[in-house]
């Protein structure tokens, strides 16, 4: 498992010396596009919701339900995962890729069963974004206890 | 005129991001963990809801706006319940969006078929 990861990455580092032009320029428009295209998405559904009376919480939570039921769908018609291969952290740092990273395992390890499949192997990386979320409030929570705000 | 400020807003978010993945060895996961928290310390120290405020979702879709989420909830609870708040605030402002992820993988994994690999 582990020879087989530093292979992979001591082959991606020879790929990326060979590459004749770097790719990080086109990954980076490529991200700057779909990610804009994302949150412009986002704010399309906001105004909806704030033209219908919504308080700007309630929007805000009712567009981040939109986004990600909207990526669950397509992460379970294998569109968002063929969108992520080219567009990388444009569909990757959006809520719309949060959600992707807890339907697709969901999808894929449901074999392995309902409990231990499905349902741990959800969290594979939204566990570890909770945890220090949560973490980080309360850091946060503490030094605006002490220090006010 | 908001549009354009959430795509250019949102868009150099995910560029940074980019960034990070091309020039480091850091994986997706790890970049979403350090987004959470960079967007929870923003949140805490009032920078990153000027950014909202100035590119809505641009600001609030990707990730980071998420951790400023936690952050602006422990900060509420706190002004309403006082200490306890900075152990239930963080919890209570991701509940919305936890739960419908959570809601729409298990219906989607009773749907969709895994893919062979």
């Amino acid at each position: 498992m582990q020879t087989n990861e530093q292979a992979q990455k001591s082959y991606a580092q020879l790929v990326k010396k060979v590459s004749p032009n770097s790719p990080i320029l086109k990954n980076c428009i490529l991200a700057f596009f779909s990610g804009g295209a994302i949150c412009t998405l986002g704010e399309v559904l906001f105004q909806f919701f704030q033209n219908k009376g919504f308080a700007e919480d309630t929007a805000a939570l009712l567009v981040s339900g939109c986004l990600i039921v909207l990526s669950a769908v397509l992460t379970a018609l294998g569109i968002y995962g063929k969108l992520g291969k080219h567009c990388g952290a444009g569909t990757e740092v959006p809520i719309t890729g949060f959600a992707n990273s807890v339907v697709s395992p969901a999808i894929e390890y449901k074999n392995a069963g309902l409990v231990l499949g499905m349902a741990a192997k959800m969290f594979v990386i939204a566990g570890p974004v909770i945890v220090y979320g949560i973490l980080s409030s309360i850091v946060v929570g503490v030094v605006y206890y002490f220090l006010g705000g | 005129m908001i549009y354009w400020k959430a795509f250019l807003i949102g868009g150099l978010i995910c560029v940074f991001g980019q960034i990070l993945i091309d020039k480091t060895k850091l994986t997706p996961a790890r970049i979403l963990v350090l987004f959470v928290c960079i967007g929870c310390i923003l949140g805490g120290l009032d920078i990153y809801p000027k950014l909202v405020e100035f590119a809505g979702s641009g600001a609030r879709v990707p990730l980071t706006g998420f951790g400023n989420l936690l952050a602006q909830g422990v900060k509420d609870e706190v002004d309403a319940m006082g200490a306890i708040g900075i152990l239930t605030g963080g919890m209570k402002a991701a509940a919305g969006g936890l739960t419908i992820a959570i809601v729409s993988a298990f219906l989607m994994a009773l749907v969709a078929k895994p893919k062979q690999k």
